[in-house]
């Protein structure tokens, strides 16, 4: 790995000189931290139409009946006349909602963004192990943005059947208006999406284990880089099952295959499907589906990981179990997609068998939690506003979790699938923690992208604000769901039953609005800083890893000499050994000095 | 008027933020002008003491909910396994609140306790094997008891013995509604398939099996108090969920198989509308529905009905736009009762019969298929409102 180091930092004379187009610079650009940055205000992008789109249906769950200009405005004539949403767009809002966060928002916005700009800054390298392919990744995600957009705009609408697109439903345009060209235009969209991830996650995994700098080792790699690495690994294990799922359904859709589809009946005439099983697709999108959560969650983990102990000025509490609690998660979290199936009609066998592994799971995450807590413990806490978000991430985290031990009990969720107390659930653990991951790190890491630094209490104001309205949103849906109230209804006025929930659902849209009217605040932030913000100096928040060895502006190959030799491990903070209450993973070890970490 | 409550609400917020922001700006005068955009010794005392004021945040909030909120959760299982469920969801409840109250204090505190200032320096502690372990090894005793548990529950909820006395349903779920299929006095559902759908043969019942021959088709579900019902579901055209919330039962109805769920039933309707919980509940809802009313009536629309209790089945997996409306009322009669109803029903075949008597064989399938489409948009109709 050290030869690859030499040889990039003889070539760097020569890139140098080179000079850059503003095409090559900023739009088909092979630099990892421009695609980083690409990435990121996707990422925001697609982060605001989804978030836009929660904030509509949670006014119609709290408002049914009343008429909204801005409806009438935003969705059209055809789908809020006047003013009232149809039940078609409801559900297509809460499809494309779930997509974009899941996918465009969280996997791409988050990994996509600082997988690129950390993997080579702190591992060493001058760039991705391929930049081309690299590239060809950002554009692919941008062109699938773009596709899954477009199907917001066609007249039979965006597809509808729910982010999960079980079969028939996704597959039979006579029963729902969604899933005709809008479903064909999410499978295309998202045969491309996977088609970037892959690529994407290849490059990861390649970089991490060829091009780390002299003296890297795999157990001096900083958290955010393993929580990466193992990451893109699973990706490349899960996401091709979901790409022979859409497959298989577009096959389904367009040639007449029966792989998912079998005895129906549907507008007066028998289909001919016959022989296949909307089961088999649960599996499929599940085998990725699960893993997916833990996709977007683990990076957050490791920002986490990475800020908490940064912020702390203490050593991260338990380095080697932290590595050991991200791989074991990453094995569990290939064999428990059952626990989304225990009432599909599958054999109850195969759903104690989920129930065991899926609990298995609260081990080392809890292990994650009381390790973060104690990396807290008699620290010197730096509250950035990044540490602020580390800090909620853990909160929510556990909040989140914790209810897993229910839904994760076959026996329990007999009673609770498919309710609001599964939305609360997974909203808490991996949306809004992973979305704190993602607000962190850009606190974080926001002067290494731009050279400048984001406004500290107008983060304050954000993080505050977002956090109580997290809460706000998502604590009081846990009653709701155990209550029996379904999910994805268009409205409850067809139950009395329900109708002393009506309150609650009122509160969570207030929260709601409050919450996501407040994130203009980050986006003011965020755009204005990018030009206007305070100058950074090269290691604002003191910390030892090596991307803050790189000079505040970018250049081609990250160092513009040799590239830097790592001698320690990056959590030496407060050491009693050094004057400095940080020491650089580039500082040598001191004559005696003892390795304390493991 | 929304517009101008919404431009209200905006100016208000953008009011809001500009003192907030002014709030910490004040925090910082008196410390030497940093504009570093880092954290100083004030913001992290500021911050510290939110922290804790959060924690308190997340108890009060904690508690204000399970008292205003937790009468709204589901009550008395009204079946013989649902308290199994609810004793095991109360177990996993406890332990839940013990582990949040405990971390969500420690995470809080600390934040606070130990927030930076410039001469202290942090404690370097990287590692504790025994602390490690302690944490590995306490959740997984913990969680080895709830698995064990779980599965034991799990295992007699599931597994339907085939020699046990039950009654045999078949619950048949398309868009956007609910029938049953009674097995008749052999307690057989005779075989069906979505190619036999004819006039008013809906479910598709093979009519030359013997076992059809006292099949009962219903749009209504009794069912008898004490008795296991077994749960047979098929569904016409997509996944469906047939979800009894109150008998803690819930099960997908899967085209092209049959499902199965087993129950049984513990109170007629009449005493669980009595339970004192129900009592407090339905005056609850009907006071809120009368208010409601006087608004509808004010804008010269028909006040609500006011409401009585019935147990129902809902689907509880998205199957169409009109999802949110499909529900079937599921009464629980006395034995005695149950009979009674039962033995007033005509069989699908005798149906089947009639109905060809009346018309053309021919016309009748044309018919049926065109009431059913019919149907759907009326359905469809309801929905767009």
């Amino acid at each position: 790995m050290s030869a690859e180091g030499h040889d990039h930092g003889q070539d760097h004379e020569h890139e140098h000189h080179h000079k850059d187009t503003f095409i090559t610079k900023y739009i088909f650009s092979i630099d990892h931290k421009m695609i980083a940055k690409q990435y990121l205000i996707t990422g925001i992008i697609m982060g605001v139409i989804g978030v836009t789109m929660s904030l509509l249906f949670r006014m119609q769950l709290a408002w049914p009946e009343e008429s909204f200009k801005i409806f009438n405005i935003l969705l059209g004539d055809k789908w809020a006349p006047d003013g009232v949403m149809t039940n078609d767009i409801y559900l297509s809002l809460v499809t494309i909602h779930g997509t974009i966060m899941v996918f465009f928002v969280l996997t791409a916005g988050l990994s996509g963004t600082f997988s690129n700009l950390l993997i080579p800054l702190q591992i060493g390298a001058r760039d991705m192990a391929s930049g081309f392919m690299n590239m060809i990744s950002y554009w692919l995600f941008f062109l699938s943005s773009v596709i899954m957009i477009c199907s917001l705009f066609i007249e039979s609408g965006p597809a509808n059947a729910g982010w999960t697109i079980y079969p028939p439903l996704s597959a039979l345009p006579q029963s729902i208006s969604g899933s005709g060209l809008g479903m064909t235009l999410w499978l295309v969209s998202m045969a491309i999406f996977i088609a970037s991830s892959l690529m994407g996650s290849l490059n990861y995994v390649v970089t991490v284990i060829n091009l780390r700098t002299k003296g890297m080792s795999m157990t001096r790699l900083p958290l955010t880089i393993w929580a990466f690495f193992v990451t893109a690994i699973i990706g490349i294990v899960s996401f091709p099952v979901l790409l022979s799922a859409a497959l298989l359904l577009i096959f389904d859709r367009s040639f007449g295959t029966s792989f998912f589809l079998s005895d129906i009946y549907l507008a007066g005439e028998v289909l001919h499907y016959q022989g296949g099983s909307p089961v088999l697709f649960e599996h499929l999108f599940w085998f990725l589906g699960h893993p997916e959560v833990y996709i977007v969650i683990l990076p957050a983990l490791g920002i986490t990981s990475e800020i908490i102990a940064t912020n702390s000025r203490k050593p991260i509490f338990g380095y080697r179990a932290m590595i050991m609690s991200i791989i074991a998660i990453a094995f569990l979290s290939t064999i428990v997609w059952g626990h989304h199936m225990f009432i599909s009609g599958m054999n109850p066998f195969l759903g104690s068998v989920f129930t065991f592994t899926t609990l298995l799971i609260a081990i080392p995450s809890a292990v994650k939690a009381f390790n973060y807590i104690t990396t807290l413990w008699k620290g010197n806490l730096q509250l950035n506003p990044a540490m602020l978000f580390s800090i909620g991430l853990v909160s929510t985290f556990i909040t989140g979790g914790l209810t897993g031990i229910i839904l994760g009990d076959s026996t329990l969720d007999i009673n609770v699938h498919d309710t609001y107390f599964v939305v609360a659930h997974f909203h808490l653990v991996m949306g809004i923690s992973a979305l704190y991951g993602m607000f962190a790190g850009v606190y974080h890491w926001f002067p290494r992208m731009f050279g400048r630094m984001l406004n500290k209490n107008l983060g304050y104001v954000h993080f505050w604000v977002t956090a109580i309205c997290a809460y706000g949103v998502f604590f009081p849906m846990h009653f709701i769901g155990l209550a029996g109230l379904p999910r994805r209804y268009y409205t409850n006025t067809n139950f009395p039953l329900f109708d002393d929930l009506q309150n609650v659902n009122v509160l969570i849209t207030t929260f709601a609005l409050i919450g996501g009217v407040f994130q203009l605040v980050f986006l003011y932030n965020f755009f204005s800083s990018i030009f206007y913000g305070k100058k950074s100096v090269q290691n604002p928040w003191k910390s030892n890893t090596l991307e803050w060895t790189a000079p505040v502006e970018h250049i081609h190959g990250n160092w513009p000499g040799e590239i830097p030799h790592v001698h320690r491990w990056p959590y030496d903070y407060s050491n009693p050994a050094h004057e400095e209450d940080f020491v650089p993973q580039t500082v040598p070890m001191k004559e005696g000095e003892v390795v304390l970490h493991h | 008027m929304t517009s101008l409550l919404i431009i209200i609400v905006l100016v208000l917020l953008a009011v809001a933020l500009w003192q907030l922001t002014k709030i910490f700006d004040l925090t910082q005068v008196g410390s030497t002008s940093d504009d570093s955009q880092v954290a100083t010794d004030d913001d992290n005392n500021v911050q510290g003491y939110l922290m804790f004021g959060f924690l308190a945040f997340i108890y009060i909030f904690t508690i204000y909910g399970v008292f205003a909120w937790g009468p709204l959760v589901l009550h008395t299982p009204a079946s013989e396994h649902g308290s199994l469920i609810d004793s095991l969801m109360n177990i996993t409840w406890v332990l839940i609140f013990i582990v949040q109250a405990v971390t969500q204090v420690l995470l809080h505190y600390f934040s606070f306790k130990y927030r930076g200032r410039k001469d202290q320096k942090a404690l370097y502690f990287a590692d504790n094997n025994k602390l490690e372990a302690i944490w590995s090894i306490i959740p997984a005793v913990v969680l080895a008891g709830l698995i064990l548990y779980g599965l034991y529950a799990w295992t007699n909820i599931m597994f339907v013995d085939e020699d046990e006395d039950t009654i045999v349903v078949e619950l048949y779920a398309q868009q956007f509604k609910w029938t049953a299929r009674y097995a008749g006095a052999d307690n057989v559902l005779g075989k069906a398939n979505v190619r036999l759908i004819e006039g008013v043969n809906t479910l598709g019942v093979d009519l030359s099996d013997p076992y059809a021959q006292d099949d009962i088709i219903v749009s209504e579900l009794h069912i008898p108090k004490g008795k296991k019902v077994h749960f047979k579901m098929r569904s016409q055209d997509v996944l469906h969920s047939a979800y009894f919330p109150h008998f803690r039962a819930q099960m997908n109805c899967v085209p092209g198989m049959v499902t199965e769920f087993a129950f049984t039933p513990i109170y007629t309707t009449e005493e669980y509308q009595a339970m004192p919980y129900m009592i407090d509940k339905v005056a609850n809802i009907n006071a809120l529905r009368a208010k409601k009313s006087i608004e509808l009536v004010a804008k010269g629309e028909t006040a609500l009905d006011p409401y009585t209790f019935d147990y129902l089945l809902l689907c509880n997996k998205i199957c169409g736009a009109s999802h949110y409306n499909m529900q079937m009322k599921v009464i629980v009669d006395t034995p005695e009762d149950y009979k009674k109803w039962l033995s007033d029903k005509a069989t699908l075949v005798s149906e089947v019969k009639a109905a060809n008597a009346t018309q053309e064989p021919v016309e009748g399938g044309v018919k049926s298929d065109s009431t059913q489409s019919k149907d759907t948009v009326a359905v469809d109709k309801i929905a767009m409102k």
